[in-house]
């Protein structure tokens, strides 16, 4: 009987083998995806009740975990919270935004560089704690840019994004209107569910962080990229003439909706400076530019800027901005003027100025400047990256001269700060829908000779008669604020 | 005896020393976990580990002290995993308690007690284990007495939708799991009987022997007996244990893979259409096939006990949250059943596996008895136990760990529940007892023996 009594054997080794390899696929390779499950409450829960890392700006925690005495050891709290809730996100029993969700793996200690501290807490039986990150934001910059914006009349949909032009590194980033995170980390679940909703259903978006995830015609503020691409071309230079007058019509067309004016400001005939053309925003010289130099090199432009690309890792959702490909003439000559389909982020914007105060080079935006253990120990900083050379040096500095000059003596005047040469561009794009009205913009970037900050404001809509919307006059203000900030500091 | 080791060429060794020092590491392993449990769900070492760990270590130095004086031969490794795999589920069923506010953990141990005194019954009053032989047909009439009980009314109690249940006073009592001992028993005695007519008899049909037709009543009727578990009991895993076990033991005392062959036919045809024919077995296929979708039903089928698991089980990954910082009570009857979600998501896939070895170790040890066994008797029943804890094994593992789909039957030596707990620590007493007679020395008789006929007989010492 022991020939069937070995075949058993294997049998049974079959069996067992099945079972083990079974569990491994179980607990191995679908774990990842097992854990991931929005369904399983395993992992909600325990994240729920760990001691979550903090959230820094500066020395603040603008989010922590506080001991509670309910049902879940520990109650996730904004301690700033209409400020900071676009950057921060929130961290709720169903899902989790922004920072929250981007570092959920280092808050809520499961990242492998927490690895070594996991250790020593898992031989001193001590409960797992979440690593703390701490944001790039300067917290006065934030406050100039969120109280100057919010200070705006009515209910205010709108953005302020601002960069260091050497690092990438975010130094405010507001977006109105906003939400009180704390209401949804809140353990009571129906009154989550009851704030999402409400939340969610408001038109105005007040879970959209604008400054990322929104994309708007840029309007004039685009001019910047047209003049790069025409310094670029060679034919150019900040003394150049360039073509002007006061209306110019778009190749191809006829009638009335062919032609594009200055809206009053003076453009001159013909010829003008280069110098003239930005600091009155002249419409007719860039969509001649525009056409130009032609849609290729337009597309190149842009894309070299970051249109058509995402490249911020730490927040998610993001727009892509958009550059549009194979336009034709007269498309091409209204892109020149961030018109027809452009449409770009505040974030992206603010890195068009950047690349002009940082020589050319854009840098690749980061928000999250370390990774702490809880302990506060740095485990990594981030370091900064280029993201393109999207001009040269030379195009650069041409360009900064004509921007300087657009706050000195032109249309960007508002954010001139006393004793700094300011470097800056308004926009006001027309939305192309009737009922809305135009969308007010404005980049800058100070100190000129020696960029510390770049700034992109960007104002959807507040309560302001639709004539008076103008960039510089809106934004101007709000842009001079959190550089002030930034190089007061 | 000299001539004995020259004539065989090898005697086993009795090996007790080395059985009391794994038996040492399986107890390290039992109090060690509840120490561990007290440390992870309250932070400290819990008050009665003494008392707890005494108890344990007295219930198997008794175990092994019977083993010494009375099957000084058995098989070592047997008893420590056992004892092993006995505390490790003492201690998470205890862990279960502490988050519950049940007391299964003492229960259990009371039952485990009780096996423990079972087990040196059985090894004290059975020295031979082919006194069974006897005992053939009144075993196999009992086990299915046993198998009707919870179908009698007043008698039977219905627990979880499966009648396999009698109420005895206060206890409730699962006759199949002492039915199991039985039908092994008693298969064996008829089958090492009749194994020449199963065996010879047949014809040939595309290379392979099939048996003839009158010699299918046996299978037929053991068929027949698991269809109707299936039918009236609503009891899946134990239809398929009892006939997946006459088969293994069918094949092994005929030597025919023609056996096989119509088994499986069987087994095939009969589940085809218990599926057909029962919207149990509909369930539990479909919630095999997408537990996600049953997943926080409204209504029946439920899937959640399955997903639960395997949530639980991803959750502990490679090394397991450790006692206490998972959530297994989300899993219902994790206790029972579904004891390896709950050893899979605190002591994670390191864990299992290591639970897996050790049944694979008990398996593998009682084949080892069976081949070396020296009777047909012996082979056979060690042969079907060993079958009984494989398939048992795998079919609620398997089932727990959606490899196959789910079928209610307790975890050997793990889950808790005392009928299953007591029979099979008189599984692991045959074993041991089988083990015994097949490791013993041959009884010298050569020598002295003038007649050279006596050579070639065999005397064995009851």
């Amino acid at each position: 009987m022991n020939k069937p009594i070995r075949t058993i054997s294997m049998f049974c080794l079959l069996l067992f083998v099945a079972l083990m390899l079974n569990a491994t696929y179980l607990q191995f390779w679908r774990a990842d995806s097992l854990d991931n499950d929005p369904r399983n409450r395993r992992v909600i829960e325990a994240a729920y009740s760990r001691e979550r890392g903090a959230i820094l700006v500066g020395r603040e925690p603008i989010a922590e975990s506080v001991p509670s005495d309910d049902r879940y050891e520990f109650q996730r709290t904004y301690p700033i919270p209409f400020k900071y809730a676009p950057v921060t996100g929130y961290f709720s029993f169903f899902s989790q935004t922004a920072i929250e969700q981007t570092q959920n793996e280092v808050l809520s200690g499961e990242d492998p560089r927490l690895f070594v501290t996991k250790l020593v807490d898992l031989l001193s039986n001590d409960p797992n704690k979440g690593g703390s990150v701490q944001l790039t934001l300067d917290p006065e910059a934030q406050d100039a840019a969120y109280e100057g914006l919010d200070a705006l009349p009515g209910d205010v949909e709108g953005s302020v994004v601002a960069l260091d032009p050497a690092t990438g590194k975010i130094l405010a980033m507001v977006s109105l209107p906003t939400f009180d995170p704390n209401k949804l980390a809140s353990h009571d679940l129906d009154e989550v569910t009851s704030a999402y909703e409400r939340l969610d259903a408001d038109e105005s978006e007040p879970l959209v962080n604008r400054a990322i995830a929104k994309t708007l015609p840029p309007g004039s503020t685009f001019k910047i990229v047209t003049a790069a691409a025409a310094i670029e071309s060679g034919n150019y230079t900040a003394s150049s003439e360039v073509p002007g007058g006061a209306t110019y019509r778009l190749p191809q067309t006829s009638g009335e909706s062919g032609v594009i004016d200055n809206e009053g400001r003076d453009c001159g005939t013909d010829r003008i400076p280069f110098v003239q053309a930005m600091e009155n925003s002249c419409n007719t010289t860039f969509a001649a530019l525009a056409n130009e130099l032609g849609a290729e090199a337009m597309l190149k432009q842009a894309e070299a800027f970051g249109f058509n690309a995402t490249y911020l890792e730490d927040l998610r959702p993001q727009a892509e901005s958009v550059f549009p490909e194979d336009m034709n003439p007269p498309e091409t000559g209204q892109s020149g003027i961030g018109q027809f389909e452009v449409r770009s982020t505040p974030l992206q914007m603010a890195m068009v100025v950047a690349a002009v105060a940082n020589n050319g080079i854009v840098k690749r935006p980061y928000i999250v400047d370390e990774v702490q253990s809880a302990e506060y120990d740095v485990l990594e900083k981030t370091e900064d990256s280029d993201f393109s050379q999207a001009i040269s040096s030379s195009t650069a500095a041409d360009l900064t001269q004509l921007l300087v000059s657009t706050v000195d003596n032109g249309t960007a005047s508002p954010a001139a700060i006393p004793g700094i040469s300011v470097a800056g561009k308004t926009g006001t794009a027309q939305s192309g829908i009737d009922d809305v009205p135009p969308y007010a913009w404005f980049v800058s970037f100070a100190p000129a000779d020696d960029p510390q900050v770049a700034v992109a404001v960007m104002i959807e809509s507040a309560d302001i008669p639709r004539g008076e919307i103008a960039g510089g006059q809106l934004g101007g203000p709000i842009a001079k604020a959190v550089m002030e900030a930034i190089i007061n500091d | 005896m000299p001539q004995t080791s020259a004539l065989m060429g090898f005697v086993h060794r009795r090996r007790r020393g080395a059985e009391l020092f794994l038996l040492v590491l399986a107890l390290a392993v039992g109090v060690g976990a509840y120490a561990a449990v007290g440390i992870g769900v309250e932070g400290s070492v819990p008050v009665d580990i003494v008392s707890y760990g005494g108890w344990l270590a007295g219930l198997v130095v008794a175990a092994h002290v019977a083993v010494r004086f009375v099957a000084p031969y058995a098989d070592p490794v047997l008893l420590p995993l056992v004892a092993a795999l006995n505390g490790l589920g003492l201690a998470v069923i205890h862990r279960l308690d502490l988050t519950e506010g049940t007391t299964f953990a003492r229960q259990q141990l009371t039952w485990m007690t009780l096996g423990v005194l079972l087990f040196i019954g059985a090894l004290v009053v059975l020295r031979d284990h082919r006194v069974l032989t006897r005992f053939t047909y009144t075993f196999g009439l009992t086990a299915i007495l046993l198998l009707l009980l919870p179908l009698v009314p007043g008698v039977g109690k219905t627990i979880n939708g499966a009648k396999i249940w009698i109420g005895v006073g206060p206890f409730s009592f699962q006759p199949g799991e002492v039915a199991k001992v039985l039908l092994v028993v008693a298969f064996a005695g008829y089958l090492v009987l009749h194994r020449d007519a199963l065996a010879l008899a047949g014809r040939r049909f595309l290379f392979v022997d099939l048996p003839r037709g009158r010699d299918l009543g046996p299978i037929l009727a053991m068929w027949l007996v698991s269809l109707g578990i299936l039918v009236f009991q609503k009891d899946l895993g134990s239809s398929l244990l009892f006939f997946g076990l006459f088969l293994v033991m069918l094949y092994v005392a005929t030597e025919r893979p023609g056996w096989l062959v119509v088994g499986s036919a069987l087994f095939l045809s009969g589940a085809l259409f218990a599926w057909r024919a029962f919207g149990h077995v509909q369930d539990r296929v479909d919630i095999w096939l997408n537990p996600f979708q049953y997943y926080n039903n409204p209504t029946p089928p439920f899937s959640d006990q399955i997903v639960e698991t395997m949530f639980g089980m991803a959750w502990g990954g490679l090394i397991g949250r450790g006692f206490g910082e998972g959530d297994p009570t989300r899993i219902s009857y994790a206790e029972s059943d579904f004891i390896m979600g709950a050893i899979g998501e605190e002591l994670g896939l390191t864990g299992v596996i290591a639970v897996l070895l050790i049944y694979g170790l008990i398996v593998e040890r009682a084949l080892r008895a069976a081949l070396i066994s020296r009777d047909g008797f012996g082979k056979l029943v060690a042969v079907g136990l060993a079958s009984v804890v494989a398939l048992q094994v795998f079919v609620v593992i398997g089932g727990v760990t959606r490899l196959i789909p789910l079928t209610g039957l307790t975890t050997p030596f793990l889950s808790y529940g005392g009928s299953s707990l007591v029979a099979n620590w008189v599984i692991i007493a045959l074993l041991l007892r089988i083990s015994d007679q097949a490791r013993r020395p041959i009884p010298d008789l050569s020598g002295q023996d003038e007649e050279p006929d006596e050579m070639n007989t065999q005397v064995i010492r009851l």
